[in-house]
């Protein structure tokens, strides 16, 4: 079947494709969005339910091969010690994440240069600092402006409080003579654009029935669709076709009765992110594309990057807030910058973990050896539960052309069209970090007084953060978009999600990917008259 | 393997056994054990999408043991417990999770645990501020973000 042509066509509604979608609508063009999900419902999150716990190993599991809803595509993950997880619906992984809101800082985009690793991107900080400040208005961030180890900010809202686990991480941290500082985060602490305020429902990762959480389906989407955006839910894009000057003409998509369907498109803007975008890319093949679309250079899929989280955990004689608050509400980056006394180039930031509810604790402290069976259990339990405190390095990771999404040659989503498939190792440099990591934090918990000290090296299912596969350049030989993310090999077809970056930085990647849609977005704005020269 | 639906009564009688094994039941802390019958019939209804790792995990367990656990003495149990924990993988880690999620939702357990009986929305919890003066030292010390040329 085929449908009226677009001016825009989006695939994808999480974080990136929200916020271009949002930016280009004050164009007037008919820009229409497409997503493999649908509409979340709050009445339906896990917060609602005495067995909230128990629902992040099954339907709310944050991997998508656990989690099987109709709206997840399966992902082979076998060949890598970091587990992909995501979420599939309107709002995407924004959905269903910490709601920690770093920047990359200005050296981030100066890698090369500073310390002769990787590449430079071809944009710096400054380019991005207004849009960094629309996105943060748009999203609703709360904060301490002033951190004088992070890039300045101006969060429209206070920070959240300390509560029982941020005095305890402070105090530890001041004994050490280490930077700490509130993070800035999406949770609203007052109320925001109709949204209502935190009112600390717990761990607010699974999604915030609340609406204190900044998720795009709350944010950015309803603006949008006001100014006249369409998106249509459960339509899962097969492949973008091409015409026969090598400009994309639209894409293939299943609709929400699986039926197969043409969307013809003046543009075509994918933001799918690290692993959805290669993988659409390199399904999308034709006699002009061989290889996969826009991937010339050979490098669609490569240089995946997670952030390897190196995670230390203890308990406390104190309590913590356990389930009773947001999971993060401090930072560090006494570590972030380049020392090469350290061994390592690059470096990580620090997220604290303020506690577990009951049955996360039971389940991890059984499987970690430390909750025993038997008569002691109680005892023992009692110990743990409400004390636990975590302190997470999260490691820059550097490109690396052999870690990569391909396609799995059997593996087939419900559609039929072929799954990715993830190729990872951890490189020496990430692993000297993520050692020094773990030894800090050890020193961190022991300041803080905690004993029965364990570790998740890496944490297994952290693939959070999926950058890299597409990424920016100047160098078509070198590169899948340009510096303003259009693809060099199709004129209009752009790229805005975190499959575009050339180095990870070590900080939560979702900031900077709105920034930079916004910021592709106002260059799109910039050059219509001549968008496809 | 068994891939049945639901459990047989044999594994059911594994079941109650082995939860037991793992949370007994506690008259120091005022509690039930895990082979309680309100608890076990939470975990019958609502194993799921657990059903097949769990038959998987007592089929295991019933080939260590060699016949009911409930048979074996503490000594035997001692023995099949150590060797299901260090060598059952996923079904037995999912077994002990799903034990675990259904004990510590019990509202006895959560009463003795000083929890409140309540889903987290939409009463939610409030946190104290904080002692803000802490971050005086990060303040005083400063610094300055790696210089970019």
């Amino acid at each position: 079947m085929k449908n009226d042509p677009v001016d825009v066509l989006i695939i994808g509604a999480g974080a990136s494709g929200a916020a271009v979608a949002w930016s280009l609508a004050d164009t007037k063009m008919h820009i229409l969005c497409l997503d493999q999900g649908g509409w979340m419902n709050p009445a339906e999150y896990p917060s609602t339910g005495r067995d909230w716990e128990a629902k992040f190993y099954g339907e709310w599991s944050s991997s998508p091969n656990i989690r099987k809803r109709p709206e997840d595509y399966p992902i082979n993950d076998d060949n890598s010690p970091i587990k992909v997880v995501n979420f599939n619906a309107v709002g995407g992984s924004t959905v269903m994440y910490t709601a920690h809101w770093p920047r990359l800082h200005p050296s981030d985009f100066k890698v090369k240069t500073l310390d002769g690793v990787a590449d430079d991107w071809p944009i710096d900080y400054d380019a991005l600092t207004p849009f960094f400040e629309e996105n943060d208005r748009m999203m609703g961030v709360s904060g301490l402006s002033g951190d004088p180890l992070s890039p300045l900010s101006h969060p429209p809202m206070p920070q959240q409080p300390l509560g029982l686990s941020g005095p305890l991480i402070g105090t530890a941290m001041n004994k050490l003579g280490w930077h700490w500082w509130p993070s800035d985060t999406t949770v609203a602490t007052m109320d925001y654009e109709g949204r209502a305020r935190c009112i600390n429902l717990g761990h607010c990762t699974p999604a915030c029935a609340q609406g204190a959480k900044a998720s795009t389906d709350i944010t950015y989407w309803p603006h949008a669709i006001r100014a006249g955006v369409e998106l249509r839910t459960h339509c899962r894009v097969r492949e973008i076709l091409t015409n026969k000057d090598g400009m994309a003409s639209g894409v293939v998509y299943y609709d929400k009765d699986g039926v197969e369907q043409f969307q013809p498109a003046e543009v075509v803007i994918i933001a799918c992110n690290g692993v959805g975008t290669p993988r659409l890319l390199l399904n999308s093949v034709s006699g002009k594309f061989p290889n996969g679309l826009a991937n010339s250079s050979g490098l669609v899929g490569k240089n995946l990057m997670f952030h390897p989280y190196a995670q230390v955990y203890g308990f406390v004689k104190e309590p913590t807030d356990s389930n009773r608050a947001p999971p993060t509400c401090l930072w560090s980056k006494e570590f972030y910058d380049t020392d090469l006394s350290r061994g390592f180039v690059r470096g990580y930031g620090i997220q604290f973990g303020r506690g577990a509810g009951p049955v996360f604790e039971a389940v991890a402290s059984e499987q970690k050896g430390i909750l025993p069976w038997g008569r002691d259990h109680h005892r023992v339990f009692r110990k743990l539960n409400g004390h636990r405190l975590a302190v997470s390095a999260i490691c820059e990771d550097l490109p690396e052309e052999h870690n990569r999404v391909t396609l799995d040659p059997v593996l087939k989503d419900s559609h039929g069209i072929p799954a990715p498939k993830i190729d990872y190792t951890i490189s020496a440099n990430s692993r000297k970090m993520m050692d020094h990591g773990l030894a800090r934090g050890r020193e961190i918990l022991e300041a803080a007084g905690a004993t029965d000290i364990c570790i998740n090296d890496p944490i297994p299912w952290g693939g959070w953060h999926l950058l890299g596969t597409a990424r920016m350049g100047t160098d078509p030989a070198r590169s899948v978009v340009n510096e303003w993310g259009r693809s060099h090999d199709v004129k209009n077809l752009f790229i805005v999600d975190g499959s575009i970056f050339v180095t990870s930085g070590g900080v939560n990647p979702t900031s900077t990917i709105q920034a930079l849609a916004l910021y592709i977005a106002d260059q799109m704005k910039q050059r219509l008259a001549n968008l496809f020269d | 393997m068994s891939d049945a639906k639901q459990l047989t009564a044999a594994q059911r009688a594994d079941l109650r056994t082995v939860a037991a094994m793992i949370v007994p039941a506690s008259d120091e802390y005022k509690v039930p054990g895990a082979d309680d019958a309100a608890i076990q019939a939470d975990m019958l209804a609502t194993l799921g999408r657990d059903t097949a790792l769990v038959a998987q995990a007592l089929d295991h367990l019933a080939d260590l043991a060699g016949k009911p656990l409930a048979e074996l003495d503490d000594a035997g149990r001692d023995a099949v417990a150590q060797e299901f924990r260090s060598r059952g993988g996923a079904a037995a880690a999912t077994l002990v999770r799903v034990v675990l999620q259904c004990y510590y939702r019990d509202d006895r357990v959560l009463r003795s645990l000083g929890l409140e009986l309540r889903a987290p929305f939409p009463k939610g919890h409030v946190l104290p501020d904080g002692d803000w003066s802490l971050l005086d030292p990060v303040k005083a010390r400063g610094g300055t973000l790696r210089r970019v040329p």
